[in-house]
């Protein structure tokens, strides 16, 4: 069998499980007696040992073995998990994580991992050592049956059939366990039928075991010519049947004996749930969601056509049929386009156990709050977006953050603080990562921005501290020299903002001596879905993004006021601006409204608030942001196009741009 | 035979003017064009391409000739140059010709009707003169932007 077609699915649920690893030992480290949490990162590492052994990649799965040990000791509660373990599996799952990006890179998946492994090993040692024998006793994994499975049993046997536990050992140099476990069910099926086995038979037959697996089955052929069908199938090891005497104790489970590996036990609660997880979620490329969705739009046009004509002939039928139809497609849309966007959370997950790390490394107390990752980007932009993030933490955490003690003497908390925040705002995604470290030096930046000739000593002087601190964006520009005396790790931010400039985004720094600095990074939506309130001016429809609407007011013609010739209204006791939409976009007069109310829509930039005059209210709805083409570019107010479910095309109003500074 | 271009005959008041059809990605008709606001007079706004947003250019006016409404003959020429996808709207799009490529002659030689800068040869047939647009220069970029930065200084 050649493993090539499923190597995509193994890196990516490989890392979903590494990420689930890494995840659950943050939390276990906070509450190290919650023993589900055990469970759920030995569930993971389980399958990450199935998957990897079945794809070849031993190294893989001999770490993950050794894990699986250690966390089955802590889940029987044989021991703690100390924060010598936690290390040194949070130091196994980094080393998964390079083994999995050397495959994704083309390479062998082959690592050193012994000093992981005989480190594991020596944490392990004095207890009582987990056999590897497959063979050893543990009754508490027996089968249980329920009342159906116990009456086909008992009828079988009524009717002079066996029932038989079997128990089939694959060779350890198995490497296709799956292929394998499935020639042996296949020829069991040929002789009776399978009642129950453990793991469940899609486990089994996905190679989702150890190296044994159990089967109950009834069969009128005797045991021996059982286990001769079975021994015929290569690369097994050791088959072993008992009968199946006494099913009609209720203590089953004390009644069947049967050999089980150590860690099968767990494996019907958890095949269970993968089950589930399987249900839930599939992966699809992302060029089909796009060809999927560019589809469904001309089925959009055509069911306005159909709308129209439905109309036209006035068929109540036709005209109901059609407006049933608009509402599907309407939600269809809405679902399609929610398919291409991922929370940043994807991204932001990665980052507590960095922080961790790092924070280690160099002696430091650090707290991580992250907010906003539920904010969907583009996936396209999130799979982008993550290198210059750790760059930018490493570089808060590195050089940002004071060792606890400069930190007391200075009269912050010990504990320094670093901030992930992502919202959307207008039409652009923002990200910050703010600390409350030492801070830039503004001396120091400017200094070296004039030794590097960047800078003119005159010109420095009447810079802002924003102007200066953004040569720390400059290439060849060290870091590392600039903010503090702690050996950087050589990593440009040059490249950081190269990357943002790249998808379309800019990248800020804000910093206060002694205080912290902050770093925005902007990201347009160009790709993203937007909520927005689409009005009416004159006939001409437009969205405004909600994000930067604070309210719409309906305004009567007297509280409207002029201040200089500018038309101004009261809005909370504050005098705001009012801007015609009508006019700003010198949308083509149509009819005079003979309203005696406006629509004003009260949009925010920062502080500032500015009134935006529309003839009508259409509705809220999430848009997809399109860009206007290369041949249009920078239209003033807006920001894009929209395609509406009628299929027209509909502007969408970027008030960042109309609000006066 | 080697030496045949394949042209879509369009026309513009009458008179037929040809566009190598390997620019071409498809005849649309009209359908509704969403003005875009501060744009050149020319650029009639966006229009929705099966999930894509597009500019559309009135041919006629970019090339300063006489123009008058889309009727239903009218089409939507989806064009492609250097990247750049622009629909432009022609009062009919009408037939496909092979021109061998020895009978076109530089623009240079013919006054014409539109600015020779625009015409890229002409294929001179035995019934009729083919004009054969260039779409570089009608969709030159540097001047288009030109037009659109006078309009916003002049508007603020």
């Amino acid at each position: 069998m050649n493993t090539d077609q499923y190597i995509d699915i193994f890196l990516d649920e490989s890392r979903e499980h590494l990420q689930a690893i890494n995840d659950n030992l943050l939390e276990l480290e906070k509450d190290p007696k919650n023993l589900s949490i055990v469970n759920d990162i030995f569930r993971s590492a389980h399958t990450l040992k199935g998957m990897s052994a079945t794809m070849g990649f031993e190294d893989i799965a001999a770490l993950t073995h050794k894990m699986e040990n250690v966390l089955d000791q802590i889940r029987n509660e044989e021991r703690s998990a100390t924060t010598a373990i936690v290390d040194i599996i949070f130091a196994s799952v980094e080393a998964l994580e390079v083994v999995v990006s050397d495959i994704s890179n083309g390479g062998d998946g082959k690592k050193d991992v012994t000093a992981l492994v005989s480190a594991i090993e020596g944490i392990e040692k004095g207890q009582d050592a987990v056999d590897e024998q497959v063979t050893q006793d543990h009754t508490s994994n027996s089968f249980e049956f329920d009342d159906y499975q116990l009456e086909v049993i008992s009828q079988a046997k009524g009717q002079g059939y066996l029932a038989l536990s079997i128990m089939v050992k694959l060779r350890d140099d198995c490497i296709l366990k799956g292929p394998r476990a499935y020639m042996v069910m296949e020829k069991l099926e040929s002789l009776g039928e399978v009642i129950q086995t453990m793991p469940s038979v899609e486990e089994i037959e996905d190679g989702n075991f150890d190296q044994a697996f159990s089967v109950v089955f009834v069969t009128k052929v005797s045991e021996k010519d059982v286990q001769a069908t079975i021994e015929n199938v290569s690369e097994i090891e050791l088959v072993s049947i008992s009968e199946i005497s006494n099913v009609n104790s209720v203590t089953t489970e004390e009644a069947i004996k049967i050999e089980e590996a150590p860690s099968s036990s767990s494996q019907s609660v958890p095949s269970e749930e993968k089950q589930s997880q399987k249900s839930k979620t599939i992966r699809v490329n992302l060029d089909r969601i796009d060809t999927l969705l560019n589809l469904f739009e001309e089925v959009v046009i055509d069911r306005s056509r159909l709308q129209d004509i439905a109309n036209k002939l006035n068929n109540q039928d036709l005209v109901s049929v059609v407006e049933n139809m608009s509402r599907v497609t309407l939600d269809m849309q809405e679902l399609m386009l929610s398919m291409r966007m991922l929370p940043v959370e994807q991204v932001f997950n990665r980052f507590p156990r960095m922080i961790r790390g790092l924070a280690r490394d160099l002696g430091k107390e650090i707290t991580l709050k992250i907010s906003g990752k539920e904010t969907e980007l583009d996936r396209i932009v999130i799979e982008e977006i993550s290198d210059p993030l750790v760059h930018l933490i490493r570089n808060s955490v590195d050089h940002g953050i004071e060792i606890p003690g400069v930190r007391e003497e200075v009269g912050k908390s010990p504990i320094g603080t670093v901030e992930l925040r992502a919202y959307h705002s207008g039409n652009h995604v923002f990200i910050e990562i703010e600390d409350d470290g030492a801070g830039i030096n503004r001396e120091k930046v400017g200094r070296k921005a004039i030794e590097k000739g960047l800078l003119q000593e005159e010109q420095a002087k009447r810079m802002t501290d924003e102007e200066i601190y953004q040569f720390i964006f400059a290439s060849g520009f060290s870091t590392a020299d600039v903010v503090s005396d702690i050996s950087g790790r050589g990593v440009g931010l040059d490249v950081v903002k190269n990357k943002i400039q790249s998808l379309g985004g800019s990248i800020i720094v804000q910093s206060e001596q002694g205080k912290g600095s902050k770093f925005s990074i902007e990201l347009p939506l160009t790709l993203s879905i937007l909520s927005a309130l689409l009005v009416q001016v004159q006939r001409e429809t437009y969205a405004i993004p909600l994000s930067s609407i604070v309210e719409t007011v309906s305004l009567s013609k007297d509280d409207l006021m002029f201040v200089h010739g500018q038309s101004v209204m009261d809005f909370r006791g504050k005098v705001i601006p009012i801007l015609s939409l009508s006019d700003i976009f010198q949308v083509p007069v149509e009819s005079l409204g003979t309203n005696q109310n406006y629509n004003v829509v009260v949009v925010q930039k920062g502080d500032k608030l500015t009134g935006l005059l529309v003839d009508e209210l259409i509705g809220k709805k999430e848009v997809v942001l399109k860009s206007l083409g290369n041949f249009i570019k920078d239209v003033f107010g807006i920001s894009g196009a929209t395609i509406l479910g009628d299929g027209n095309v509909a502007l969408i109003v970027d008030p960042n741009a109309l609000i006066q500074d | 035979m080697e030496n045949l271009l394949k042209v879509i005959v369009i026309t513009l008041n009458n008179q037929r003017y040809g566009i190598n059809v390997q620019q071409i990605l498809s005849i649309e008709k009209m359908q509704e064009i969403t003005r875009v606001p501060r744009t050149s007079e020319f650029i009639k706004g966006v229009i929705n391409l099966r999930g894509e947003t597009i500019p559309v250019i009135d041919l006629k006016e970019r090339l300063q000739l006489e123009t008058s409404e889309p009727t239903n003959q009218s089409r939507i020429l989806v064009i492609q140059v250097d990247a750049v996808t622009v629909g432009l709207i022609v009062d009919s799009a009408t037939d496909v010709l092979d021109i061998d490529t020895n009978e076109i002659e530089r623009a240079s030689e013919m006054a014409g009707i539109v600015n020779e800068k625009y015409i890229a040869g002409i294929a001179k047939r035995a019934e009729e003169l083919l004009l054969l647009l260039n779409l570089q220069t009608i969709l030159n970029f540097e001047e288009t932007e030109e037009v659109i930065q006078l309009e916003k200084v002049e508007e603020e």
